[in-house]
């Protein structure tokens, strides 16, 4: 059925690609979409195909170039890189250590720096809970910001479990801290800070090397979690003073399930290892690393590195052709995030008097997001949005788009305009709506009887 | 040896027919405007070992995208809203 719907619509892309493979592969393909796990109807998606992406803080699609990498450890060299009796083992573990090398490169690291783990969550347990517990003696102090990622907040209350003391900073409108108040905050005690370097949701681009330095000077250890910010921003631990940072695999184009920490030597930062084993990683993460997953963040990294001008521009061009289109036709849109300190392949818009989940609903074509994935299965409004002080509606009412390597002009353009159709038509709903178009200030109104 | 002309314009025309051949819509669309810009990029080089090594790695390329094709392939989907509604254009 759904090939017959195929052909009657036409084809935007080229006639011949159809010829040149096999029907009989194309045909299993299709079954094996409607085979899928999902049962429930509407999760299946609009009819008319399948929806766009446009949500790369969450996860981007995995780079062809880096696949190719991946696809010989994944078939044929399928060595422990940790054996070192045979083959097997040395070749695997020549292929890690490429990776590290490539890792170590884009962030100007030395290889001996960089320990792969399973993500970047781990990346920032290891950093948060490791360096406190292993410094308690003398330090009990840990500064870290409201607008944090979820695990180094939760990290960060377990740590408070223990009887460790954590200030969390609040962030100015523009989703930056001040940088004097971090300067207040830090006590002798203090044994790490805690900043992420692109905020997951709004965008926001610490002033990294700036807090660097301070902690430098104050002798605090400073941890930064570059999850959406390592190949996508140029860093540089040395210039910028990162003590420990956290990539992500699947952030930057590679696999999903590696990420990698890097951990300063000199001066030497020690932390206490999670979890206990056979002391791989230089005994900071026992257990054995997945030689395809490390050679396919370390494909991603180099090329992140060599990319990264071109993909910076093409998306800066995206996101303010998004911006320009959305603002330039619809009133009461606000942009959540500085302006300028802001990487620009995440857009976070408030679109007032329309609630965030139902436009959502409504564009069932483009997937999008009104947060982190993390939280998005609550209908809060985000922490984050909170912390800069966006009003509770407001709050309620943004939507993220992430634009990332593969997202074309195309794509841009067909949310823009469904957004805007869909924000209009559901503020013609909205009796809220109608009240400001007649010039009554809601924040006026007292809602309650009693 | 020396890249001549033609070798080039033939590089040019596999890369791009291979990548045209992509079933993913945004892969697809990557590749074609990646490629595109990397030529227009090294149309004024004249070292004759910097044309031969962007050469070569037009040839590494194009192995990566004839493998990469058939894999992507094999696990196609159906086609992206964008594909199938008439062009946005007219909006």
């Amino acid at each position: 059925m759904f090939r017959l719907w195929k052909r009657l619509v036409p084809l935007a892309r080229d006639h011949h690609v159809n010829e040149v493979i096999s029907s009989p592969k194309r045909h299993y393909a299709a079954v094996k979409e409607f085979e899928s796990p999902i049962s429930d109807e509407y999760k299946k998606g609009p009819a008319e195909g399948r929806p766009l992406y446009l949500d790369a803080q969450a996860t981007t699609p995995l780079d062809p170039r880096v696949l190719d990498q991946m696809m010989p450890y994944m078939t044929t060299y399928y060595g422990n890189p940790h054996s070192r009796t045979h083959m097997y083992g040395w070749e695997t573990e020549a292929a890690v250590e490429r990776g590290r090398k490539q890792v170590a490169d884009l962030i100007g690291a030395d290889p001996k720096e960089i320990i792969f783990t399973s993500g970047a969550t781990e990346c920032n347990n290891i950093s948060v809970k490791g360096v406190a517990r292993f410094y308690k003696e003398k330090k009990k102090h840990v500064v870290t910001t409201q607008t944090e990622h979820k695990c180094v907040l939760d990290s960060c209350r377990a740590l408070q479990a223990e009887g460790f003391n954590v200030t969390y900073l609040p962030v100015k409108p523009n989703g930056l801290i001040d940088i004097d108040q971090l300067e207040a905050a830090l006590r002798p005690d203090t044994s790490l800070v805690s900043i992420m370097t692109v905020n997951n949701e709004i965008g926001v681009q610490q002033p990294i090397a700036e807090i660097g330095a301070l902690c430098r000077r104050k002798k605090v250890f400073f941890h930064t979690d570059a999850a959406q910010a390592v190949g996508k921003i140029p860093i540089n631990v040395n210039a910028m003073n990162i003590d420990l940072m956290s990539i992500s695999g699947h952030k930057l184009y590679g696999p999903k399930g590696i990420g990698a920490l890097y951990v300063r030597r000199r001066p030497r930062v020690r932390v206490e290892a999670l979890q206990s084993g056979g002391g791989q990683e230089r005994g900071m993460r026992s257990g054995t690393v997945p030689a395809p997953l490390v050679v396919g963040l370390g494909a991603a990294c180099e090329l992140a590195q060599k990319e990264m001008a071109y993909d910076h521009k093409y998306i800066e061009d995206l996101s303010q052709h998004l911006i320009q289109k959305i603002m330039g036709s619809l009133t009461n849109v606000v942009r959540n995030g500085d302006e300028v300190a802001w990487y620009p392949g995440c857009v976070n818009l408030s679109f007032a008097f329309v609630e965030g989940e139902s436009l959502l609903m409504a564009l069932k074509d483009v997937a999008l997001s009104s947060g982190s994935a993390c939280t998005s299965a609550s209908l809060e409004p985000s922490y984050v949005l909170r912390a800069i002080g966006a009003a509770e509606d407001l709050a309620h009412s943004s939507i993220r788009f992430g634009i990332g390597r593969f997202t074309t002009r195309e794509e841009v353009d067909y949310t823009a305009h469904n957004i805007i159709r869909h924000v209009i038509r559901l503020r013609e709903m909205s009796p809220l709506w109608e009240m400001v178009q007649e010039g009554i200030d809601i924040k006026s109104i007292k809602w309650t009887q009693h | 040896m020396a890249v001549a002309r033609e070798m080039i314009v033939n590089l040019y025309r596999n890369l791009i027919r291979e990548s045209k051949k992509w079933d993913s819509y945004n892969y697809r669309m990557y590749a074609l405007r990646k490629i595109r810009h990397e030529f227009r990029e090294n149309k004024l080089l004249q070292d004759a070992e910097k044309i031969k090594e962007s050469y070569n790695y037009g040839l590494t390329n194009l192995d990566m995208i004839r493998r990469q094709v058939t894999i992507g392939n094999l696990y196609s989907t159906r086609q992206l809203v964008i594909e199938t509604t008439p062009t946005q254009k007219a909006l």
